[in-house]
């Protein structure tokens, strides 16, 4: 009996208009697309500089900022007010202004001070911004100290020397941390909105009365209302492989085999999840929005765009019942870090409860009766 | 015009019967809002860090009770070996790792160099950088108490100041973009799909031939969408004075004229939508996929649009959603006035006329 | 005689609205038993608890020997339904549309396929065995959704307005298809609101508010009522009625 339900639905599903090609394209676009735009690395900052000062110094420092890598002179401004128009209409998102008298005061008093404006609108990059440019500004005062005082002058303070190392991702590459996210969203969107828009369709069609009317199960129906989703899963997982490969250099560390076996349990749980919603869904509007309303919510505390850890107290506790968080952290783990089956069970059991319980839910609230 | 309102009506009660989706769409901007402004943030706290401390002396002892006094750090491991740490990093036990060198101390002060080395697990690459920044600033502290004796020369402070949003809250960034989200995806989304609807019920053909102008009835089924955002403009409004603390710094009216226009290009949107599609599966897709989408990645919502490579930027020009939500941020933000926002007002102007031409001349010879 | 559809006092209310009010009544096997009634009479819902689509309010019911209470998955494996609205699915051909609703009621791949040719044969549908569903004209679509809904060789068909929209030279053949269906022993509950069909049909039930307000077959109705034809009958009884059809 299954059988004859699964291969209706794949018809259906193939002789859609646009959903095959969605299935095929749109992971495509948004493996090629998201990550260029989902970049929260800081780079390029534009930098309007005021420099009162114009000594050797200054420009010196000037010069260090520049070759830094992080900021691009856009501006150049006589006043500090000027530089903060240049802000204002965002020509340039940080300004350092260098006050007169720099030089000459570094040199006979051993002290200096320059003043930093960042537009913080965005505060993570406001933050970022202005603690790089003064950092920069610091190892610049480091460089000066070693020039004037030769080695061994500097009275006998042991100093510590920090060597920072990255474990993972060396080079700070921010795609190879979206890439594997952005797969996760993917699978939770194609596989979450197909379903709950599935079953509500066939109400709508009124198709619903005639398979309502037969004998069938109501698990054998959500079986194979589950299977196909189950399969373009899969299908979509390996175009994400095969982008963040080719597109990315990026394989991962660990197996695909670890995550296509946790895939196979998101998938259901997602679809299943989807599902539940069609079922208490009278039109397609009602289940578009019902699903969209929770996706925001998980996609949102679910650590992809930033970290679980920074949340606060209540929100950390409602990221525990999250499927979407512990798939996202095995995707991260087994891309970047390697890790195994064995590392990520406790990841594993909350998926396997999640794919249960919204399937056995599923399958409850489908109702062949009113 | 009667009849014109008697149609709004019935609309409305439609729209109204349908209890879930109103609170889902009243709802969505308030859990928006929360989430944004208090569950999003990039903040360093409690990060789980271990300690490899070999050399167990007084100066480990003392940076270690630094780390674990700060707010930024928890300590939940002293372990016995670096082979340890992949370990705790692929478990995900912890986000940083501090390594001191054994005899730290001693050779610290014989040789005049002491060695930390800090492990980050840099999958997540700017968490990492600001632990190690974090950490880098503990070590800082212990290292001017070494030198607190000596007046260190050459030193230049940096004054730092944040312009707009001196506590770096997100909400600045965040209340912007929802507002753009959520007036594209009633406005446009909505109407469409519940146009598209009664196309696919055949229930259109039955209004067409009443006396009403097709047009009208169009309207008509739009008027208690444009209603519903108005209701939302105001909740988000609310919400970002009053539990996010984010004032209007500018003037309100231009803000409420601003998104007046910004409502009126969402549903010439949802208009056009609605003329070219025949079902709601393909109204959907395309208002998810070409507005929802780009308005979250492409606005500037989530992501700063100057990281972005050219192409992508060439694009985000195209998005109405872009050049409202820099007038929100314009006027809410910064307060400026009028003058501020003029390039937007105009863009946004303009698009409305473009897509409303192009939906009726769509529009009409659909009925021709 | 046999009673493969036998009604208790069957109550169906949505809120404070009763739309079933304390209807009784039997149906013999193998005739055709139509169910007659103004719009938002009351038809369909009292057909959909037959069929166990539908939970009574109270009352109690028996379809082809079990109960449409507590046994309703059983009713549905001994019954065929063709609703009011089409519902085949329109992105399916005709031919994987009857392979469909086979295999759900349990018949084999090859059995499906020999007997898919002979109804295609014997409705002269060969040509459109690969048509899509939603091509075809509606005389047509109610011709398969028919056959498809005795496919699988049920006790009892229910038909709920099954002629609803087309022709009169359309609906007769139809009626051929429903004489062929009692020849093979399959009992026939069908709902219609032309008065014509009343006319092709064993017995009769006429519905008026929720209610049965007569039951007898056409030709008593037509001396009880002492009219010239069931049009007039369904005149006399659905005057009474207080609920506005529609």
């Amino acid at each position: 009996m299954l059988k004859y339900l699964i291969e209706k639905e794949f018809k259906q599903i193939l002789r859609n208009p646009i959903l095959p090609r969605l299935i095929l394209v749109f992971p495509l676009m948004a493996l090629l697309i998201l990550p260029l735009a989902a970049n929260y690395e800081i780079k390029n900052i534009n930098l309007c500089v005021v420099d009162n000062d114009q000594s050797p110094y200054s420009r010196k420092l000037v010069e260090k900022i520049r070759s830094s890598g992080y900021f691009v002179i856009t501006k150049t401004a006589k006043t500090y007010d000027k530089g903060l128009e240049a802000i204002e209409y965002d020509d340039a998102d940080v300004l350092i202004e260098i006050p007169k008298n720099f030089e000459k005061e570094l040199i006979r008093e051993g002290k200096g001070k320059v003043l930093i404006s960042a537009n913080a609108v965005n505060g993570m990059k406001g933050g970022l911004s202005s603690s790089y440019l003064s950092s920069i500004v610091t190892d610049f005062a480091g460089e000066v100290r070693s020039e004037w005082i030769e080695a061994g002058t500097g009275g006998g303070v042991p100093v510590i020397e920090i060597m920072p190392l990255n474990r993972f991702n060396q080079n700070l590459d921010y795609h190879s941390y979206m890439v594997p996210a952005i797969m996760v969203m993917l699978l939770t969107m194609i596989c979450g909105f197909l379903p709950a828009l599935n079953i509500v369709s066939e109400k709508e069609a009124g198709t619903i009365e005639q398979i309502n009317v037969t004998p069938i199960r109501k698990f054998t129906f959500i079986i194979s209302k589950l299977i196909p989703y189950w399969i373009i899963g899969i299908i979509v997982l390996t175009i994400g492989f095969g982008v963040a490969a080719v597109g990315y250099n990026l394989l991962p560390a660990g197996s695909f085999g670890t995550i296509y076996v946790f895939a196979a349990v998101y998938v259901l749980a997602v679809s299943g999840f989807g599902l539940l919603v069609s079922n208490y869904s009278e039109t397609l509007q009602q289940a578009l929005f019902v699903i969209f309303f929770f996706v925001i919510i998980f996609i949102l505390i679910s650590g992809l765009y930033t970290p679980i850890k920074s949340m606060p107290e209540w929100a950390q506790t409602l990221t525990v019942i999250n499927p979407l968080r512990y798939f996202i952290e095995m995707m991260r783990s087994v891309y970047l870090k390697g890790s195994g089956l064995f590392d990520l069970q406790k990841q594993m059991i909350a998926l396997l409860i999640f794919a249960g319980l919204f399937n056995v839910l599923a399958v409850v609230s489908y109702r062949k009766r009113q | 015009m009667k009849q014109f309102l008697a149609f709004v009506r019935k609309e409305i009660y439609h729209i109204m019967r349908d209890v879930r989706t109103i609170m889902i769409l009243l709802g969505i901007p308030v859990i928006q809002i929360i989430l944004f402004g208090f569950a999003i943030s990039t903040e360093v706290r409690n990060a789980e860090i271990a300690i490899y401390d070999p050399s167990n002396d007084a100066a480990t002892r003392r940076i270690a009770e630094q780390i674990e006094t700060s707010s930024y750090f928890n300590i939940v491991k002293y372990i016995s070996s670096p082979k340890e740490i992949d370990q705790l990093f692929k478990k995900g036990e912890v986000s940083i790792v501090l390594v001191f060198a054994d005899r730290f101390r001693e050779k610290m002060l014989h040789t005049g160099k002491g060695e930390i080395q800090i492990i980050a697990d840099a999958s997540d690459p700017n968490n990492a950088t600001s632990l190690t920044n974090y950490l880098r600033g503990i070590i800082g502290v212990y290292q001017q108490e070494l030198m607190k004796e000596q007046k260190v020369p050459y030193q230049i402070t940096s004054e730092v100041k944040l312009l707009y949003n001196p506590q770096m809250k997100g909400a600045y960034n965040f209340v912007p973009g929802v507002l753009g989200m959520i007036l594209m995806l009633i406005c446009a989304m909505m109407t469409s799909i519940a146009v598209v609807r009664e196309k696919e019920m055949g229930t259109m053909e039955v209004l067409l031939v009443s006396p009403m102008k097709p047009l009208l009835i169009i309207i008509a089924k739009a008027v208690p969408y444009f209603l519903l955002s108005c209701i939302n403009l105001t909740t988000v409004l609310l919400l970002s004075v009053f539990v996010l603390d984010v004032p209007v710094a500018g003037s309100l009216f231009w803000l409420i004229t601003v998104s007046l226009v910004f409502i009126f290009v969402s549903l010439s949107l949802g208009l056009l939508v609605s003329t070219i599609t025949e079902s709601q599966m393909i109204a959907m897709l395309i208002s998810g996929m070409v507005f929802m989408l780009p308005v979250v990645l492409l606005s500037g919502m989530m992501f700063p649009v100057e990281n972005m490579p050219d192409f992508l930027q060439w694009i985000s020009l195209a998005i109405p959603a872009r050049w409202y939500i820099a007038a929100v941020k314009d006027i809410m933000i910064k307060g400026l006035g009028f003058e501020g926002i003029v390039k937007e007002l105009v863009i946004l102007s303009g698009m409305i006329v473009f897509l409303l031409a192009v939906s009726l001349k769509k529009f009409k010879s659909r009925l021709e | 005689m046999k009673k493969v559809i036998e009604a208790e006092n069957l109550v169906k209310k949505f809120g404070d609205f009763t739309a079933v009010d304390n209807i009784t009544f039997q149906v013999n096997e193998g005739e055709i038993f139509g169910f007659l009634g103004a719009n938002g009479a009351g038809k369909t819902t009292a057909m959909r608890m037959l069929c166990g689509l539908s939970k009574p309010t109270s009352g109690e019911g028996r379809v082809a020997g079990y109960d449409i209470g507590k046994e309703a998955e059983k009713v549905k494996a001994n019954i065929g339904y063709m609703s009011q609205k089409f519902s085949l699915y329109n992105d399916l051909k005709v031919w994987e549309n009857i392979r469909l609703f086979g295999g759900i009621y349990g018949m084999g791949s090859d059995e499906i396929k020999e007997k898919t040719d002979e109804l295609l044969k014997r409705l002269n549908f060969e040509n459109e065995k690969n048509t899509m569903v939603k091509s075809l004209p509606l005389g047509w679509k109610q011709k398969l959704a028919f056959s498809v809904s005795i496919f699988h060789n049920p006790k009892i068909v229910f038909l709920d307005e099954p002629t609803g929209g087309v022709d009169p030279a359309t609906r007769r053949q139809f009626w051929e298809l429903i004489y062929e269906a009692t020849d093979r022993g399959i009992t026939v509950f069908v709902t219609t609101h032309y008065m014509d069909e009343a006319e092709y049909c064993d017995r009769v039930s006429i519905m008026v508010d929720g209610r049965i307000d007569a039951l007898e077959s056409p030709m008593k109705l037509r001396e009880t009522y002492d009219a010239k034809n069931m049009d007039e009958v369904f005149y006399q009884l659905a005057r009474t009625a207080k609920r506005n059809g529609g």
